[in-house]
């Protein structure tokens, strides 16, 4: 094999229609729909078992919520046109939309974190106060976790992985476009945590 | 990704160590396996003691247990048995036959079968193995906390599992917990391998390699890894709960004002469901036992075909059977909580689910046995192992079946009768098939033969012991004796099957020691084994095309796929195999 | 897919249709959890507009409905286990009624 790349890393296969990464990515968002699955039946399970709070007592600020989902969804947007403008050569300005959606990022953690759990624990409402929070936290946090995991990878391909684009512009690309699968499942994610958490 | 900066030179570190080629992951696979399975069945065999003795100290080891496990006088204590139980059935499904299974044999020959020059991802696979060896060094610290390891079973049921471990130990530094972790780091680590295989096996076939014309081991790969895909991650969803209700007090799986040996566990608010676990458990650990046993039939219809001379009787049926084996396996996981108070209709739709799976178990079964009809069987060592599968995956597979029916569960449940059952399936079927396996590739791997009279005296006695161990169980779970029992003679019904127990004991022990000959065989032969040149078996498939062992690259020249896995004795011709890999312009 | 410079400039445009649509549905959302309607209907709105937002996530940002069958079969699949995973609660409160029952 030596020095050159594997089949199919660059150029989609002409059965499945994709590259290696993208396909791997896939793979992977199928597990994690399993895995918030998962979460999403434990919600529902517990709220249909016993004694969850009833709703619409705003438990938790849906102002917070409906900010952040404005700010991911915007995060999206300017994912997807990262990955148009690398496709389209100008590199300048698909850096530019990945700095903005990693600075979205950074907001919606920072609402997350300061005005939303460090605000509650702070009136003692930690995640063993009620199956309610309890769920919550987990949930949020596990999505959480997987903002800030995306962070990383686009802050990888802004600094140290940058130098990818010279030597393999069609690479790069391509790993941005899978950043980019992964980006919007997230926020798939959170489209539904909105509405469950803070609205229902 | 590339990996040209290997090509030239590699330092031992990143050639033995961080590699990423998938021949040595996958031999650093199969070696940490074998001793984690070695080490598996070493807790048993300490097991087997007290229930053969209860009572009295255990020769030999007794003494270097330490204190979370024996008492002064060496004698395992009921909390020592509890743990070496919950970690010998970890340690073997997770640590011991998955990576054996999958990462071992599914790196190693899963890529050259396919004429492929390595994984798709090779980083990917490289840190796969690392999150599973951290995983198994996660699971084994937990001997060394205080309170000792895990005991709350491999099922790991709350509510008694939210709160075992706790009492007067470190909050976080304590079995359950690190038990928990350790699972999280190998759910990690499958699902890194199982998206490299299906992402390997759709796209780096070679020219001619159409899915129908795939040996049968790699489809048994490919359906396994779906299921680890698609199985898992509720479990590490289960895992994550378990762990914020053990660290953080959460009631996910607490009911209210539990009471536990006069304690009333108010540090939880309650309002959860301990029957949550069981589903999420069970959602991965249903699916997770076909995990165990594909990839074992895998190996098996290879080795039968290549030793009976003959194609394998109704390939594409072997295929849909497995794929609609994997499909149906994640819609019969309440089979194991049939006793849960589950409402008539619901049992009704889950037994109904696992007599439909039992079909293509029948199906694969029948497939292979009919293989063997009118073959001139070659009685090599891989294929006695492969020929002892069939009898025994038989009795596991048929002792399920009273297990699946929800009226003879209630007398069988949670008795060693369901030990007996899928130790056949597991021990006796899958490590037999595995074993069998390793006999089969080892010359591929090494260059060289492993010898065929230790082989015979490694096969021999396990396949008698293996039966000895296992046989027992269904008379003492048919008397009533309830799995986990410290000391089953403190029941009258106990001690009229003390006999069957002793038995199972001698039993283990012995199969301990008939696994020397392939210890020796398996180092010994490294260096010394017969030669041979790249086709030892006479085989068929495409890592037979490849030099034993295959260089980095793994092929000499890219293969083309000009024909189905299994032309053996195609009539008139001159030689009994056709190779996937030579034209046919070369045959005549 | 979106292959040539053309049609990834043309895509740009839907990507600020689905931007705006996405933002409304955002605030018909909230807007809907004011209604005074049962819980359940309350429920099911939220989970359609949820939906509608999701599909358009993933068909348009995420190409998906640009990709091939073997794909699709893929996420067939996951999303069938997906609904199994999620009747848990369903097949475990029938549990609990029957339960109920027999104490009553
Ligand atoms: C072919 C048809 C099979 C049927 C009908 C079947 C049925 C069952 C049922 C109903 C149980 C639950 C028994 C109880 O807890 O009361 C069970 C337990 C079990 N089976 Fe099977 N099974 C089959 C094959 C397998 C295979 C192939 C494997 C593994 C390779 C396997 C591994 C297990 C394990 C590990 C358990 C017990 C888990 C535990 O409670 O710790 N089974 N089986
Ligand atoms: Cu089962």
């Amino acid at each position: 094999m030596s020095s050159e790349l594997l089949p199919h890393t660059l150029e989609a296969h002409p059965v499945t229609g994709m590259y290696n990464g993208k396909f791997g990515v896939w793979l992977f968002l199928a597990s994690e729909v399993m895995l918030f699955g998962a979460l999403f039946s434990a919600y529902i399970l517990l709220r249909t078992h016993g004694d969850f709070p009833s709703h619409k007592e705003t438990l938790l600020d849906y102002r917070f919520g409906a900010l952040n989902t404005f700010l991911l969804i915007t995060s999206s947007v300017t994912m997807v046109m990262a990955w148009a403008s690398f496709k389209l050569n100008d590199p300048g300005k698909g850096k530019m939309y990945l700095w903005i959606t990693v600075i979205l990022s950074c907001a919606f953690l920072f609402i997350k974190i300061k005005f939303e759990y460090l605000h509650k624990i702070h009136e003692g409402i930690t995640p063993s106060y009620s199956t309610f929070y309890g769920i919550y936290y987990c949930m949020t946090g596990l999505h959480g976790l997987h903002i800030l995991g995306g962070v990383v990878v686009m802050l990888y391909f802004l600094t140290v992985g940058a130098g990818l684009w010279n030597k393999n512009p069609h690479q790069f690309t391509n790993r941005i476009e899978c950043t980019g699968l992964y980006w919007h499942f997230v926020d798939l994610v959170w489209i539904f945590l909105f509405p469950v958490f803070y609205l229902l | 990704m590339s990996s040209d900066h290997h090509a030239h030179n590699p330092g031992f570190i990143s050639k033995y160590v961080f590699s990423l080629d998938h021949k040595v992951i996958g031999v650093q696979y199969t070696v940490t396996s074998l001793i984690f399975l070695f080490f598996g069945f070493s807790l048993m065999m300490i097991m087997r003691w007290q229930l053969a003795y209860p009572g009295e100290s255990i020769p030999l080891v007794g003494g270097w247990l330490g204190k979370y496990l024996v008492d002064n006088n060496g004698v395992l204590l009921p909390e020592g048995y509890n743990a070496l139980g919950a970690m010998h059935g970890t340690i073997m499904v997770f640590l011991g036959v998955v990576p054996l299974a999958v990462g071992g044999f599914g790196n190693y020959v899963m890529p050259l079968q396919i004429g492929a020059p390595d994984m798709a991802f090779p980083k990917l696979n490289m840190a796969s193995y690392w999150v599973y060896f951290l995983g198994g060094v996660t699971m084994l610290a937990g001997f060394f906390v205080p309170g000792g390891a895990a005991n709350s079973g491999w099922t790991s049921y709350p509510p008694l599992a939210d709160i075992a471990n706790t009492v007067g130990t470190h909050p976080f530094w304590n079995g359950q917990t690190v038990w928990l972790l350790g699972m999280v780091l190998l759910i990690t680590s499958s699902l890194l391998g199982s998206v490299n295989f299906i992402v390997t096996i759709m796209h780096l076939r070679v020219k001619g390699l159409t899915m129908f014309r795939l040996p049968f081991f790699v489809w048994a790969q490919f359906v396994t890894s779906f299921l680890l895909l698609l199985a898992f991650p509720p479990l590490e969803a289960a895992g994550v709960l378990q762990l914020m209700d053990r660290a953080f007090h959460t009631s996910f799986f607490m009911p209210e004002g539990l009471v536990v040996s006069g304690v009333v566990q108010d540090q939880f608010a309650g309002g959860g469901s301990p029957l949550l676990w069981q589903h999420l458990f069970w959602f991965l650990a249903h699916p997770e036992v076909y995990v165990l046993i594909l990839p074992a039939i895998g190996i098996v219809g290879e080795i039968i075909a290549n030793n009976t001379r003959r194609p394998l009787w109704g390939y594409k049926t072997l295929v849909y059977s497995v794929i609609f084996l994997g499909f149906m396996s994640f819609v019969v996981w309440a089979h194991h909580m049939f006793l849960t108070g589950m409402g008539t209709a619901m049992s009704t739709f889950f037994q109904t689910t696992t007599m439909i799976i039992s079909i293509p178990s029948v199906v694969i079964l029948t497939a292979l046995l009919l293989s063997l009809w009118q073959g001139s069987i070659r009685f090599t060592v891989p294929m006695l192992f492969a020929l002892s599968f069939l009898p025994m995956f038989a009795i596991g597979g048929l002792t399920g079946l009273p297990l699946g029916l929800s009226a003879s569960d209630i007398q069988l449940h949670d008795t060693y009768y369901v030990i007996g059952h899928f130790h056949y399936v597991v021990a006796p079927g899958t490590i037999m098939a595995l074993l069998g396996g390793i006999y089969f590739w080892y010359p591929k791997v090494t260059g060289r033969k492993m010898s065929t009279f230790l082989g015979h005296l490694h096969f021999w006695p396990s396949f008698v012991f293996m039966n000895t161990v296992f046989f027992p169980m269904f008379m003492v779970g048919l008397a009533g004796i309830s799995r986990r029992l410290w000391d089953q003679t403190e029941y009258v019904q106990g001690i009229d099957v003390q006999g069957w127990v002793r038995m199972s004991s001698w039993g283990a022990w012995a199969l301990g020691l008939a696994q020397i000959p392939f210890i020796i065989n398996f180092f010994y032969s490294a260096f010394a084994g017969k030669k041979v040149n790249e086709n030892p078996w006479k085989a068929t498939t495409l890592e037979w095309a490849a030099p034993s062992p295959p260089p980095h690259g793994n092929f000499a020249e890219v293969p083309v796929a000009y024909r189905g896995p299994y032309e053996y004795s195609v009539p008139d011709a001159k030689e009994d195999f056709h190779p996937q890999h030579v034209p046919d312009s070369q045959l005549v | 897919m979106a292959a040539s410079a053309e049609e990834v400039r043309k895509s740009i445009k839907s990507y600020m249709l689905v931007f705006g649509a996405l933002a409304v549905l955002t605030v018909i959302t909230v807007a809907a959890s004011w209604l005074k309607v049962s819980v359940a209907l309350g429920i099911f709105i939220a989970l359609v507009i949820a939906s509608v937002k999701g599909s358009l996530v993933a068909s348009v940002f995420m190409h998906l409905t640009g990709e091939k069958a073997t794909l699709y079969w893929v996420l067939i699949i996951s999303a069938f286990f997906f609904i199994l995973l999620i009747l848990i609660p369903v097949i475990q409160n029938s549990e609990t009624a029957h339960l109920i029952d027999q104490v009553t």
